[in-house]
């Protein structure tokens, strides 16, 4: 397939013009989200920092930045993005990042991927190039359009820089694994502790089993009674630190998916967990169980997963493997189509598998049934 | 026309709860920025959410333009009535749904008071972080439509950082339901978008909100120093420092003097600048960065450093701070509040171009601002019944927002656009990007009549009027941020 490679925004918007209908990839790590149809975009060419000031607490980048270049930046200057980037070593992008709206471990405390994102300039479908939001830690001037870039997929524009807001990196951090009898029990714990006086950093359920994983970070001298004061209360024990580190990083890169194995996203609340292990097999359970990313070796785990979800009222998505990009429920609103003709009317970004019939380009593939065969 | 929707609005509602008379209407004419009165064809007072979804239907049907509103204390103008239209008045939605404390959410009505959130999740250990400073009366639905802020955003963040659902009924009519109670979502965001609509997409029903447990401690400081400058060094030292406090906030010498004559505040003597300090996190984490900032702070140049000893010490540096705004009423019979966003870096610099302004405007201008994120609130004195000052002061405001977007800043922080600012966006946004949103308005609200004339200008002016205290400011029961 031919791909364009945009190297400025104003090459980008041109791309755009040219093009009746196009489709947009970043870094390709989760290629379930890349819409079909029309002439592909990439955005890996639009790279590097636009600003950085430590002190301002901000830093714009381009689009195609790779998310690990960032991350990197911004620790040599002890700062960090707090909700934990996922696939930075697997090579994302800042629009990725943006685009599919995943937050990782770290949202539990101050909020994901739409708690910091400050600003973007962006192409709409009428290819001009828009500058929203701000490039300021506060700002309540106009409608809030980075917000509603996160987790847009690449249907109402295409990310050419955004700003983000930083934090101070926490001096220290303590990894707890707390025993737990069974998805019931982990959930109880859960909640407790993000209840709990401790302010925990992160509280995720290991995949392949109930125990918690929960992270403690601040200064140094404060972790050590912090961690005791938990074990006591829930027991386990403190993982040394290249062991912590080794599983967070095989959470954020999805290490422990199977391979071949399809991976969805699945938004929840702690009450919905015990269910969703009733009908899911392999799992991770991030921030408190407010995302499940669940692994589906083939359709009939599909089909159960997603009959699941329909009852429940959830909406995730795919983000690896063939198949409809939504899973389960999907709320229809008439506002929707509205939104998507004012900032695209020609309907320009490619779409995604809706199976809902409304898009037109999707049905020209026909890629629009089942399957779940072949990760990314 | 006039009779036809009144006849219509009475079909919804009894007459008690429509209100007609010039007398009743009077209450309604004006907000939180007193300069603007508009005198709207009624209020209408729902009580359920049906009620608000039948009368912005019927709204829709005669293409006649609502305003929501809710305790009024919007400092942007944002619930200033359209001449002919109507306003919907929320405060009787005042239910708490529920509180999960399990799940750390509250599902609440649009009425229901910012503090009174709060109140329901305490005796589970939890609160409502966004705190405006009018949020003993300001309303939830209001704190969603304006993004409304606080004294501890750089850390917590603005209401929009802590709503995780809303049920809205559109300008269209259309009832949707927009993100969930859970923390993340699959799609765009379209709890973010609508949050800060200024009310220009529709209207709140119900809203879930997020709770988090309150910190175990604070450790308050308020620091005096001898000018503005070491003030903002400090503030510098503290996020060079790598600290994350709950809350950066500065006063200057002119709002020291009506804090202290207004609640009695004391503060260190000879001092041009006060900086307040707050640092929050389990005891361990606070004890730990106290130890860090102490160093920090005495060797900042302070005249004093007070610590607060209890909760109640605590308080009182915060009601001193809270009550700044109100109280410079007692220093100038009229004043305009302003806020501006600047790069955090730049604050020493917006300071001293506004204090050269405000010598040449010959106005005073007082300072106090939320240092943490470059967020400004100069306010800027003077007297009405003087012939042009009103337009001095506002041509002085207008001054200070352009040197804030040509700082790369913003022309606002947390009060909103409203009618205030609205001649100002298109100096922050270009044309395509004012088109952009103006397209946006459009498809959720194709015919304009949800809170037209805010934010995106319509052309025609609202009146202005003389300005002074809201009635409320003026009995001490609100304050402004």
């Amino acid at each position: 397939m031919k791909v364009e490679h945009p190297t400025t925004t104003a090459e980008l918007a041109e791309a755009v013009r040219s093009h009746d209908r196009v489709s947009l990839e970043g870094g390709c790590t989760k290629p379930a989200l890349i819409g079909l149809g029309g002439v592909r975009i990439s955005t890996r060419a639009l790279r590097g920092v636009v600003e950085y000031d430590p002190a301002e607490f901000t830093f714009t980048a381009r689009a195609g930045t790779p998310v690990a270049e960032v991350v990197a930046m911004l620790a040599e200057r002890g700062q960090h993005l707090p909700f934990d980037p996922m696939l930075v070593a697997s090579g994302s992008t800042l629009g990725g990042l943006v685009a599919s709206g995943m937050s990782g471990p770290g949202r539990l405390r101050f909020g994901g991927v739409r708690d910091f994102i400050l600003g973007v300039r962006m192409v709409d479908g009428l290819g001009r190039v828009l500058r929203m939001g701000g490039k300021v830690v506060k700002n309540a001037a106009g409608f809030d359009v980075p917000k509603f870039m996160v987790g847009s997929h690449g249907r109402y524009g295409v990310l050419a820089e955004v700003t983000f807001k930083v934090f101070p990196r926490p001096q220290a951090r303590r990894t707890l694994r707390l025993r737990a009898s069974g998805m019931a029990d982990a959930v109880r714990i859960l909640c407790e502790a993000a209840r709990s006086r401790l302010d925990f950093e992160a509280l995720d359920v290991w995949p392949g089993g109930a125990d918690v994983l929960a992270r403690l970070a601040g200064p140094v001298e404060a972790l050590d009674p912090m961690a005791s004061e938990a074990l006591a209360r829930w027991p386990g024990q403190v993982l040394a630190e290249d062991e912590a580190e080794a599983r967070w990083a095989g959470l954020r890169e999805w290490e422990w998916v199977p391979s071949g194995h399809a991976l969805a996203r699945v938004p929840l609340t702690p009450s919905q967990a015990a269910g969703l292990a009733s009908h899911a097999r392999s799992f991770h359970l991030l921030g408190c169980a407010s995302v499940a990313w669940v692994a589906l070796g083939n359709d009939g785990e599909r089909d159960r997963l997603e009959a699941w979800m329909h009852t429940e009222g959830v909406e995730g998505v795919l983000l690896r493997g063939a198949g409809n990009r939504r899973l389960g429920a999907r709320r229809m609103m008439a506002v929707e189509d509205a939104v998507r003709t004012a900032l695209d009317p020609g309907g320009r970004f490619a779409g995604e598998m809706d199976g809902d019939g409304r898009d037109g380009a999707d049905g020209l593939h026909g890629h629009g049934r089942k399957g779940v065969k072949g990760g990314g | 026309m006039d009779g036809v929707a009144l006849r219509r609005l009475s079909a919804l509602l009894p007459a008690p709860r429509l209100l007609r008379e010039p007398v009743q209407l009077a209450a309604y004419e004006s907000d939180g920025l007193t300069a603007f009165r508009e005198r709207p064809l009624a209020v209408a007072l729902p009580e359920t959410q049906d009620e608000v979804v039948a009368l912005v239907r019927l709204c829709h049907e005669l293409r006649l333009p609502f305003v929501a509103r809710g305790s009024g204390t919007s400092l942007s103008g944002g619930s200033l009535p359209v001449p002919g239209g109507i306003v919907i008045a929320l405060n009787r939605l005042n239910r708490i749904v529920r509180v999960n404390a399990e799940e750390r959410w509250a599902l609440v009505e649009p009425g229901v008071v910012n503090t009174q959130v709060t109140a329901a999740a305490a005796p589970h250990g939890l609160h409502y972080a966004p705190d405006p400073s009018s949020q003993s009366i300001c309303t939830i639905g209001g704190n969603v439509a304006f993004n409304s802020g606080g004294a501890h955003c750089l850390r917590h963040g603005m209401t929009s950082n802590h709503v995780l659902g809303i049920k809205a009924v559109l300008a269209t009519g259309e009832v949707v339901t927009l993100g969930g109670r859970g923390r993340e979502f699959a799609g765009p965001d379209w709890c973010g978008l609508f949050t800060g609509n200024e009310g220009l997409f529709g209207i709140a029903l119900e809203v879930t909100l997020q709770l988090v447990p309150r910190a175990e401690r604070f450790h308050t400081v308020l620091a005096g120093y001898r000018t503005l400058e070491q003030a903002g060094d400090a503030v510098a030292a503290v996020i060079g420092a790598g600290l994350l406090p709950g809350a950066l906030e500065i006063m200057d010498a002119l709002a020291l003097e009506a804090a202290s004559a207004a609640v009695h505040a004391e503060y260190p003597a000879g001092c041009e600048a006060v900086l307040i300090v707050e640092l929050e996190g389990p005891r361990e984490v606070v004890e730990a960065e106290r130890r860090r900032l102490e160093p920090l702070l005495a060797s900042s140049g302070p005249v004093a450093v007070r610590v607060a000893r209890d909760a109640a010490e605590r308080l009182a540096i915060w009601k001193g701070r809270k009550s700044a705004f109100s109280a410079v009423g007692r220093l100038s019979p009229d004043f305009i509040v302003q806020d501006g966003v600047v790069p955090r870096q730049r604050l020493g610099e917006a300071l001293r171009r506004i204090r050269g302004m405000s010598r040449e405007a010959g106005l005073r201008v007082a300072n106090v601002f939320h240092a943490g994120d470059g967020n400004l609130h100069p306010l800027i004195l003077f007297n009405g019944r003087e012939p042009g000052a009103l337009q001095r002061a506002e041509a002085l405001a207008g001054t200070i927002l352009r040197m804030c977007v040509e700082m790369g800043g913003s022309i606002t922080g947390e009060h909103g656009v409203g009618v205030e600012k609205r001649g100002y966006l298109p100096e922050m946004f270009g044309p395509d990007e004012m088109d952009a949103m103006r397209r946006l308005r459009a498809a959720f609200d194709p015919l304009g009549i949800a809170n037209p004339g805010k934010m995106l200008a319509t052309g025609e002016a609202p009146s202005l009027r003389q300005g002074g205290l809201h009635p409320l400011e003026r009995a001490g029961v609100i304050s402004r941020e």
